[in-house]
């Protein structure tokens, strides 16, 4: 068989993004009877229970700039970011009617609140804010999450009318490990060779997982690292910078490749963290919410969503990802009125300050239209930082 | 006990409750207390009002610093506005919540508090972190600064509208593994189990006292405003004071002072003397504006408006459906009050709470305050309020103010929005084609 090209994956994977209706997602619950599709908000869910339950965990990732949001604005106010009225309009418009129940991660107060909105605008769908530790101690954080995760599973097991096994789980852990083994080397790769694996080609790939089945994903995946690999393209004299801020509400598409236009390579970023929220791969023997539970506490992103117990690892992550791939800059990018993203920034930068290393931020909506000023600000950065690197 | 007037104000004379002035007088003293901290030994822990375990402190000799208050006495001494601009100068985005950037801006400034003395930096950061996620944030920048013992405690959400076992054990062991034995470190005080139980006893006897002013707003006239008012009202209770001798004295005054008003069918005092004719009754939906709150309230005392019930009077713990303090299991209790918390509640849980207090209060119309800066409170707001009309058929009103930034208070809007919204209760009572009262 043919390795299809890289252009030919992601206009796949293109085509499942712009797709608001979710096709791809619909297909899979019409070809079988019974199957069931759980949504999900960022930042993160353990999509294996969801998986194990044999149903389809379904990224909402908000409207993007093609969705016109006609309903969602009756519902919140002009300084709430985007997100939540995209996501309900998504909602009201019937886009999520084959959704079988949806989930809203503790990121904060926004989806928080949504969650009690999704019970009130759609009491017959299953809805559940799914809760997570912000201690980490086993018996403490551990235990509460190792509950909740227990709750969770129950609730599945009702919807689909049965059992979710050990065993299922640790199958279902097991696929998960090995799509993130993979997202893992996609990510090494560009940080590699950036020019080979452009920052717009990976974020489509890896939101394609967000609405495919985990193991058709890791099979997509595969196949872009091994067209990437294969096809020469010519290096730019690019500056290479980390992406971070963007852990909820998605940028368009088009900011991404503005940065890419203005002289920046995306060496790494928070997108979509679900995808390599855990850092290591998670046992697949003995109890498995356990073990997912583990995974959580000590072996999971940092981000703004999270609190960090100890003041001197605050920002330290960010120092690492630039040692490790070799950034020369970091960029600030978050949506307005993101708290926790823009309460987290200062203190972020305080960090970069300190190690020395030259940022710069800007806000975005998912629906922004104008990237002029942003390209401009992008090219001055990615010039001045390669005169810094260069003196 | 008559209206009195202080001279707090320069320029005009405010009326007071003589209950005002008492409550004044007690903070005034606490802040000296808490300028005067290092001088007499006494260690500082800073927190939230919310989740605010005043009782598990004080067991602790440490003095409660409550940046929230700090931030709201900013706004109403009218230095927040350049406190707010101070933190956005240092990097901070104009679009987060306006209580961290006064608290910063003010910390930037010299750290004044309202008694012109300087506040002592904390020797421990209690986060307890009860219903918004921006108090993780917010005591991540005070750590980043003070670097300072910082002690998390998490409290989980009632999403489904109830308080699981899983909930309470996790609360509790976060508090016998974590938090009980960090305050013991930072203060050198060793946990006595039965002097937590001791000031429990006091919360509750005053909380008892709190719950029966608040619900004389059932009364007609209300001899109290519970939003405006209200906000004197619960101080003392939300704030360093809960589990105290002088919390149970000052809500005994109080309740004295709401009874005689009550005898005499009189309605609650005003800055500018006691409320004339009670001609609407309302519940309030989010926390006040406190750059402007004196012109805030004339605009509801002018038209003979009286809050009857409010849900930020509940922000510091919710009483009123039953929870007392409860000395016998003092932990678990301790969880129990900060599960209970009214941001800590479900979107639905809130929603049944203000249809409640509409019908209970015999309200003419809900009034939602939105706060631009505060996402705890606003996200879902619209939801609510139409919900609310929807359960209740009386009429809701929507206002957009900020808390402590005074750029965000346009008095001519709010003024327009009341004066059509009390048109629209008006036209309501009595009915359509009846013509609109005067
Ligand atoms: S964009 Fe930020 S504020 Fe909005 S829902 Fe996401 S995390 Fe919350
Ligand atoms: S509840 Fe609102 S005002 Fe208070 S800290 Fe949270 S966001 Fe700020």
């Amino acid at each position: 068989m043919k390795t299809p090209s890289t252009a030919e994956i992601v206009a796949r994977c293109q085509s499942l993004y712009e797709d608001l209706n979710f096709t791809a997602a619909r297909e899979w619950k019409d070809a079988e009877p019974g199957r069931k599709v759980i949504g999900y908000m960022p930042v993160y869910v353990p999509r294996e229970i969801i998986h194990a339950a044999g149903m389809l965990p379904l990224g909402i990732l908000g409207g993007g700039d093609q969705l016109e949001v006609i309903h969602g604005d009756a519902y919140y106010q002009s300084y709430i970011c985007r997100i939540p009225r995209s996501t309900i309009e998504l909602g009201i418009s019937g886009k999520l009617d084959f959704v079988d129940g949806m989930l809203f991660p503790s990121i904060c107060d926004v989806i928080r609140n949504l969650s009690g909105m999704w019970k009130m605008l759609f009491p017959d769908v299953y809805a559940k804010y799914f809760d997570v530790p912000q201690t980490y101690e086993d018996e403490v954080g551990g235990a509460f999450y190792t509950n909740e995760m227990t709750e969770f599973r129950h609730d599945l097991e009702e919807l689909s009318g049965r059992k979710i096994t050990d065993a299922a789980l640790n199958n279902s852990i097991d696929l998960y490990n090995r799509n993130r083994q993979i997202v893992r080397r996609l990510y090494a790769f560009r940080a590699e060779k950036p020019w080979q694996a452009p920052a717009s080609e990976v974020y489509l790939v890896i939101r394609a997982g967000l609405v495919l089945p985990v193991e058709e994903h890791s099979e997509l995946l595969t196949q872009y690292i091994a067209a990437a690999e294969s096809e020469e393209r010519p290096i730019r004299d690019n500056s290479r910078v980390i992406l971070t801020g963007l852990f909820c509400e998605q940028p368009p598409l088009n900011l991404i490749k503005s940065l890419e236009l203005s002289g920046c390579y995306v060496v790494d970023d928070d997108l979509m963290l679900v995808t390599r929220w855990l850092l290591d791969d998670v046992p697949i023997e003995g109890d498995p919410l356990h073990n997912l539970s583990q995974a959580f506490l000590h072996q999971s992103e940092c981000t703004a969503a999270k609190y960090q117990p100890d003041l001197d690892e605050k920002g330290q992550f960010l120092v690492r990802a630039v040692r490790r791939t070799g950034a020369e800059g970091v960029i600030f990018a978050s949506p307005s009125f993101c708290d926790p993203a823009l309460l987290d920034r200062p203190m972020l930068q305080h960090v970069l300050d300190d190690a020395g290393i030259p940022y710069i931020a800007f806000k975005y909506a998912e629906n922004s239209g104008q990237m002029q000023p942003l390209r401009e600000q992008a090219g001055t950065f990615a010039d001045s930082i390669k005169l810094w690197s260069a003196a | 006990m008559k209206p009195t007037s202080s001279k707090s104000s320069p320029a005009t004379d405010v009326i007071k409750d003589a209950s005002m002035v008492k409550q004044k007088e007690m903070m005034a003293a606490h802040y000296e207390r808490l300028s005067n901290a290092k001088d007499n030994d006494d260690k500082v822990a800073s927190t939230f009002v919310p989740g605010n375990l005043n009782e598990l402190l004080m067991c602790f000799d440490l003095v409660n610093n409550l940046p929230e208050v700090n931030a709201i006495q900013s706004g109403l001494r009218r230095v927040s506005g350049s406190y707010v601009m101070e933190a956005e100068k240092s990097g901070h985005s104009e679009d987060v919540c306006t209580y961290v950037k006064s608290d910063l801006g003010m910390m930037a400034k010299g750290n004044i508090g309202p008694n012109g003395r300087e506040l002592p930096s904390p020797d421990v950061l209690m986060l307890s972190y009860t219903g918004c996620f921006t108090f993780m944030k917010w005591f991540e920048l005070l750590r980043e600064q003070y670097k300072c013992e910082t002690i998390f405690l998490q409290t989980p959400y009632l999403a489904d509208g109830k308080i699981t076992s899983n909930m309470i054990q996790y609360m509790v062991k976060q508090f016998k593994e974590d938090v009980i034995p960090k305050l013991e470190k930072v203060s050198g005080v060793k946990f006595d189990i039965d002097r937590l139980r001791e000031y429990l006893k006091k919360s509750a006897k005053a909380e008892d006292d709190l719950v029966y002013i608040l619900q004389s707003g059932k009364s007609k006239p209300s001899p109290i405003d519970a939003y405006f008012g209200g906000i004197y009202y619960i101080g003392p209770i939300f704030g360093a004071f809960r589990g105290t001798d002088d919390a149970i004295d000052y809500y005994r005054f109080l309740r004295e002072e709401v009874d005689q008003r009550l005898a005499a069918g009189l309605g609650p005092v005003t800055p500018d003397g006691p409320m004339g004719e009670e001609k609407y009754r309302l519940v309030v939906e989010g926390p006040p504006n406190y750059t402007n709150f004196r012109q805030f309230w004339k605009m509801f005392y002018d038209e003979g408006a009286v809050v009857v019930a409010s849900s930020y009077t509940k922000v510091g713990g919710t009483y009123d459906f039953g929870f007392r303090h409860d000395p016998d299991r003092p932990l678990e209790t301790l969880a129990e009050y900060c599960l209970g918390v009214y941001t800590n509640r479900s979107l639905p849980m809130r929603i049944d709470m203000l249809v409640n207090y509409m019908n209970e209060y015999e309200a003419d119309g809900l009034l939602i305050n939105s706060i631009k800066s505060c996402n705890s409170f606003s996200a879902g707001q619209l939801l609510m309020m139409r919900e609310v009309e929807k359960r209740t058929g009386k009429p809701a009103a929507f206002v957009e103010t900020d808390l402590v930034d005074p750029r965000y208070f346009s008095a001519a809007n709010v003024k327009n929005r009341l004066e059509s919204y009390f048109q629209m209760v008006d036209q309501k009572r009595t009915g359509p084609g009846r013509g609109v009262a005067a």
